[in-house]
Formats: C-alpha cells, sequence, structure tokens
C-alpha cells in the first residue's frame, strides 16, 4: 500500500472551465483531499443591473457555451414569471423541442468526446480516431443532427436568436419539422450503437458508492420526465410535497467556500448532486420505452448512488429527449404551426425560472421597475450545486482507492470529476496557470 | 514539412467558440490531419510550449491574466483573438460601467472581499498584447472560422468584411427590425456574419464590434425616422461594446 501520495492536477483537462485537485498523504494518513474552484468570476448577476427585460437573455446566454439554450430558457422563463407574460401551447412545444437538442448535444459531447477517451484509455479523442474510426464518425454524426436541431429551432447551436419573453421570433416550417424528425428517426440506431460502444468498456466505470441527496425538476401535470417544467424535489424528500421554483433559494442555501470562487449549496444533508442521474433517481419510472431500454442494458436502477453512472443516466437521456421529440412534431404538425405575435407590455415584478441543463437544475430569478428595467438578479449554477458533493465523493473515494497507488487514484479522481459534466465557467474562470517547463 | 502547432488557449468566457470548433464535426477531422493540435485543455490531456499559431478565447480580467496571455504571446508565432470576449471584450465588459467593489458586493455579500475573489476591469486581449488576427462574434462563425484558419496555413491574409451588418442584411431581403420598432445595430456593426440574428427576426446586438468608420450620423437620421433616442441606442450598444468608440 503507498504510504505517500502527492496529487496536484492544476486546470483539471477534458471539462468545461477549470478546477484542481489535491491530495496529500503521508504516512498513510490523508492531510488534505480537496477539489478547489478557483476560478475568476464574471459577475452576471450585477452586469445585468439596469438592462432592459428584452435583453437578460442576450446577456446571460453568454454565463455559458454549451448550455446557452438552457441559460436563455430558464431566463426567459423568469422574465415572462416577473411580467406576467403568456406563453402559447405551440410555443411552449417548441421550446421543449429546442431544450431536448442541448440535452443531446451536451451529453453525446460529453460522454463520447471528454469521457470516453478514459474508458478506452487515451488522452483525448484524436488517437482514438484511426483506432476506432466507425465509432467516433457515429459519434460526430449524432453530436451533428442535435447542432443541427437546434440550428433550426433555436437559429444557431449556440447562443439562441429565436427566443423572446412571450415566444419565439422565427418558428420552423412544417416541411423542416418533418425533415427533423425523418433525422431523428435515423439517429435512434445511432444512439443504440454508441450505448453498445460504451457498454463494452463500462467496467472501467470504477464501482464506487456514497450515498446523497438527488435533486431535480419534477412534474405532475401530466406526468413527465421533464426537464421544463414542474417544481423542485429531492431523494430525501420523502413524501414531502415539491418546493415551488419561486421558492428555489430555500433549496440551494448557497454559501462561499474558502476553496471555490463558485458559491456552494446544501439542503437536507451538507451536500447534494443535479444531473442526469440525479433526474433519473427522482423520475426514471416516467422515462420513454428506449430509454428505460437503455437503463435496462446497464442495469442502472433508481437509487443508483454511483457518480460515475452519471455519464450512463446521460445515453438514458439521448434515447429520451430522440423519441420523446419523435411524438411531440407528430403533435405538432397535427396541430398545426400558425405564425404568433408577441406583444409585451413591461411592468415591475419579479419572477423565476428554472430549467435542466444537460448537467443539472438551474435558477434564475430577476426583478424589474416599472419600465422593464432589471434592478436585481439571482442565477444559481448546476455545477456550483455539485461542487460540495464532489468534495465530499473525495472524502470517500481516496481512502476507497488510495492503496491503487498514485497514478491511479489520480486517474480515478479525474474521471469522478468529469462524470459530473462540470461546466466551471457557468459563472466564473479561472487564470493561475503554470506553464509546462 | 512538419505540420503547424496549433494551440486553444481560453480566459474568461463561456468556452462557446471553443465549441463551435468541435461543431466542425466532421470537418475537425480534416484540420487535425494538417494541423498537430499540440493544447487544448478543454479536450485533450496533452500540454505544449511552443505554438505556430495560439488562439485565445476570452477576455483578460484579472493581472495574473495579464502575466499568462504575455507569456502565451512569447511562445506564439501567431496569436488569433476568437470571438468577441477575446476581439472586443464582449458581454464582460459589462462590468466596467460600475464600481468594481460594488459588483463583488453585489455578487458576493459579506464575503466579497476574500481574495481569491479579485477581479480588475475587463480588457479584449490586443488591450494588453499585440494580436495578429481576430476572428469575430459570439460566438464565432465555424465557416469564417475555417476560412481564417486555411488562408493562415497557406500563409495568406485573411480579408475580413468592413462593411455594416445591414449590407448581408438587405442581400437576404429581410425587412428592418426598426420596422418593428427594435433598436437593431445593424448600421454600425460589422458584417461577416450573414446577418444571422435579423434573419431569425431577432436586432442584431453588436457581437461582432463596429465597422472601422460607422457612420453614426445616418444611425442618427434613421433613429429621428423611428423616433428613437440617443439614449435608446447607447443601452443596445453597451451589450457588447461597453467603454468603446464610437461615442455618441
Amino acid at each position: 500500500m503507498s504510504k505517500n501520495i502527492n496529487i496536484h492536477v492544476h486546470h483539471l483537462t477534458r471539462v468545461e472551465g477549470h478546477g484542481n485537485i489535491v491530495v496529500n498523504v503521508t504516512d498513510g494518513t490523508i492531510e488534505k483531499c480537496e477539489w478547489q474552484v478557483p476560478e475568476a468570476p464574471r459577475f452576471f448577476e450585477a452586469m445585468v443591473r439596469g438592462r432592459r427585460w428584452d435583453d437578460i437573455q442576450t446577456i446571460v446566454s453568454r454565463i455559458c457555451g454549451i448550455c446557452s439554450i438552457t441559460h436563455s430558457l430558464a431566463s426567459t422563463k423568469a422574465v415572462e414569471d416577473a411580467l406576467d407574460i403568456e406563453v402559447s401551447e405551440q410555443a411552449d412545444t417548441l421550446r421543449i423541442l429546442m431544450h431536448y437538442s442541448e440535452q443531446l448535444q451536451s451529453h453525446v459531447l460529453h460522454v463520447g468526446y471528454l469521457v470516453a477517451p478514459d474508458l478506452f484509455t487515451a488522452p483525448s479523442v484524436v488517437p482514438l480516431v484511426p483506432k476506432a474510426p466507425d465509432a467516433v464518425k457515429t459519434i460526430i454524426r449524432a453530436h451533428r443532427v442535435a447542432n443541427q436541431w437546434s440550428d433550426l429551432l433555436a437559429g444557431r447551436t449556440t447562443h439562441p436568436t429565436t427566443l423572446k419573453p412571450g415566444g419565439l421570433t422565427k418558428i420552423p416550417t412544417e416541411k423542416e419539422l418533418r425533415q427533423l424528425q425523418e433525422t431523428l428517426k435515423a439517429t435512434v440506431n445511432d444512439l443504440v450503437t454508441i450505448c453498445e460502444v460504451v457498454l463494452s468498456v463500462a467496467d472501467k466505470l470504477p464501482n464506487f458508492t456514497r450515498d446523497t441527496e438527488y435533486i431535480s425538476l419534477k412534474q405532475d401535470n401530466p406526468p413527465t420526465y421533464t426537464f421544463y417544467h414542474g417544481d423542485i424535489t429531492s431523494t430525501d424528500c420523502n413524501g414531502d410535497g415539491p418546493v415551488h421554483i419561486r421558492d428555489w433559494e430555500k433549496v440551494a442555501n448557497e454559501y462561499v467556500s474558502p476553496q471555490s470562487t463558485a458559491k456552494w449549496t446544501r439542503w437536507h444533508r451538507d451536500a447534494y448532486a443535479v444531473g442526469a442521474l440525479a433526474r433519473f433517481n427522482n423520475n426514471a419510472d416516467l422515462l420513454s420505452p428506449l430509454g428505460k431500454k437503455v437503463a435496462d442494458m446497464f442495469g442502472l436502477k433508481k437509487g443508483n448512488c454511483n457518480p460515475f453512472m452519471n455519464n450512463i443516466a446521460q445515453l438514458v437521456e439521448c434515447a429520451h429527449v430522440v423519441e420523446t421529440s419523435i411524438e411531440m412534431i407528430d403533435r405538432l404538425l397535427t396541430n398545426g404551426l400558425k405564425e404568433e405575435k408577441i406583444s409585451v407590455t413591461p411592468k415591475a415584478g419579479r419572477g423565476s425560472g428554472c430549467v435542466e441543463a444537460p448537467r443539472g437544475i438551474l435558477f434564475h430569478t430577476y426583478e424589474f421597475d416599472k419600465n422593464g428595467d432589471c434592478v436585481a438578479a439571482n442565477i444559481c449554477i448546476p455545477t456550483n450545486q455539485n461542487h460540495a458533493n464532489i468534495q465530499k465523493d473525495f472524502e470517500a473515494f481516496v481512502p476507497q482507492f488510495m492503496d491503487r497507488g498514485q497514478d491511479d487514484l489520480r486517474h480515478g479522481m479525474e474521471m469522478l470529476v468529469r462524470s459530473y459534466d462540470p461546466c466551471i465557467s457557468c459563472s466564473t474562470h479561472m487564470l493561475n496557470v503554470e506553464f509546462v517547463k | 514539412m512538419s505540420k503547424p502547432r496549433v494551440a486553444i488557449f481560453d480566459f474568461a468566457c463561456c468556452e462557446g467558440c471553443q465549441l463551435q470548433i468541435v461543431n466542425l464535426e466532421e470537418e475537425i477531422l480534416d484540420l487535425i490531419g494538417v494541423v498537430d493540435v499540440v493544447e487544448w485543455r478543454e479536450a485533450m490531456s496533452e500540454q505544449s510550449q511552443e505554438y505556430d499559431i495560439a488562439l485565445i478565447e476570452g477576455s483578460i480580467t484579472r493581472p495574473e491574466d495579464e502575466e499568462r496571455i504575455k507569456e502565451i504571446r512569447k511562445r506564439a508565432k501567431i496569436l488569433v483573438a476568437l470571438g468577441a470576449c477575446a476581439t472586443i471584450g464582449g458581454v464582460n465588459k459589462l462590468k466596467n460601467n460600475f464600481d468594481l467593489d460594488e459588483v463583488k458586493t453585489c455578487v458576493y455579500g459579506q464575503d466579497a472581499g476574500m481574495p481569491h475573489l479579485a477581479t480588475g476591469m475587463t480588457k479584449a486581449v490586443d488591450e494588453v498584447v499585440p494580436v495578429d488576427f481576430k476572428i469575430h462574434g459570439c460566438p464565432i462563425d465555424r465557416k469564417e472560422f475555417t476560412y481564417v484558419v486555411r488562408c493562415l496555413l497557406m500563409g495568406k491574409t485573411p480579408v475580413i468584411p468592413d462593411y455594416p451588418v445591414c449590407v448581408e442584411c438587405k442581400a437576404k431581403e429581410n425587412v428592418c427590425r426598426w420596422e418593428y420598432n427594435e433598436v437593431c445595430l445593424g448600421p454600425i456593426i460589422r458584417a461577416g456574419c450573414g446577418a444571422r440574428c435579423p434573419s431569425t427576426n431577432f436586432r442584431c446586438f453588436g457581437c461582432r464590434g463596429y465597422v472601422e468608420n460607422p457612420n453614426v450620423e445616418a444611425a442618427k437620421e434613421v433613429m429621428d425616422k423611428y423616433g428613437l433616442t440617443i439614449d435608446d441606442l447607447k443601452q443596445k450598444m453597451e451589450l457588447f461594446g461597453s467603454k468603446q468608440e464610437p461615442t455618441i
């Protein structure tokens, strides 16, 4: 057994944003074991003050390039809540369809490009191209489909241009929707292939379990595996009703840790987890048939507390969003698409919007004066909500895996952080680079 | 001949421009075939120490940033600013409209004094080190990115439009956003995006920065015609162009 371990991963690679892993073990005693997020803050909540209600989405979309559609939707819903703006059923459905495109894009990017190299023992996806060209091309194809899907609904793949409080500035034609539906039907086979590839190396995911609290949206009316509507629930709720999204601050209980420029959160315990596995643990019985099939392939069951299985829950959701979207397009085409006019009268108010980002639940709240100018904002990002949980995982993981030696332990801890699909630049950014000498 | 060594670095930003490189999809395999990507933290574990081309994403917001970008500049033969945060400061510059201590207190409350929360004025990359080329936009346009990279690999100087978005918007036969009472920055903002936002019925908010000699007088005439004020225009110009020319 290794008596001394000294790990300092400065700027973990293959994650969105910057984080450090620091472990010191001397004579078998753990002296330090930290997940640090020293990323420099970007102060979005301060910057939106004084901006008009219809500029909020344009600004806060830039919190994150990978989940820009999610930030745009959360902020747009918050503005609509504050200004009492109604949204038609058609616009609502098209927005959910837009949101699903980002879930697929982000999940495929994460599992296919960022996690797969760990499972195939490669430093990046590049060396995998000659080794497994067909698998890589299948992943790229699924990623391209997701982006074309975003292009159609959101105006482009990153930073939507079609979202406006009250509805959408542009809607697709029925012909375009029909083509999208055909593409999605063809993508189902690619997703099954990707799942089979991952299944063939799934034994590389460490067998590590730590009981924790899982928080996500929950929608009862109608019961839905939700990313967009509903209230806040948790695996610790034990039958207590869900919390209304306007009261999200009571769930997140944000606090500042000296380890991190991103705020940390806690609810029933000292840490909680959000993301695909949290949604699965709260809502798995509402998955589409293909989503359930993928979960069965991997033996993933409700109540799973292995953080590495978040990667698998993301694959489950890829299948779910594609299958569900095929049905949603049927419904849209049956009803027929109508051009809708948006009309908004600014007023004073405070409102919240809450949606599920690919990496977990996201909260936005804004307050406006009578002219519709923003006077205050509060935003709580999924990765912030996972930081404390990653720290608690580290504290359990290191004693269990430290006898495997420093390199294996470091690799395991890097994989552990990656499995949360962190998006650290959401709200912050860090800069202390140590250059390769 | 050895392949050009390319590195990608990110500073304060959303990393959406790097994502556009990933979003090249199948085309990225061609790119990997002709260049040697030696450092790209978001996608790879390898690191390097000298680069033929360094692509810089993000704004410079702290003294440590300035040191890091200066070090990268020393190691890079060609330095390219990638996207609005790097080329003009982007939305990050909204922060410069406020007192920095007040901004910190607004977000972190009583913990604002903690040393790791320090921040400075937001700067575009060329406010700190010389920049050889700029790829504009928020996010960058994928076609423009591959065009610029192709030019650099062939030793050519890329030609970036220096006419306003209105030119491309008119060519697409879009109805002017001003007709909908929206303050659109098309008349003064650099084209090259294919008027993507107005083409989806969304006003131009200026992510590609101003053209070299913006026709401010014409913009004023347009505002008079539609009964809007200088303040309306300034409000919109601040989104991506806080504390920048042209001043009106």
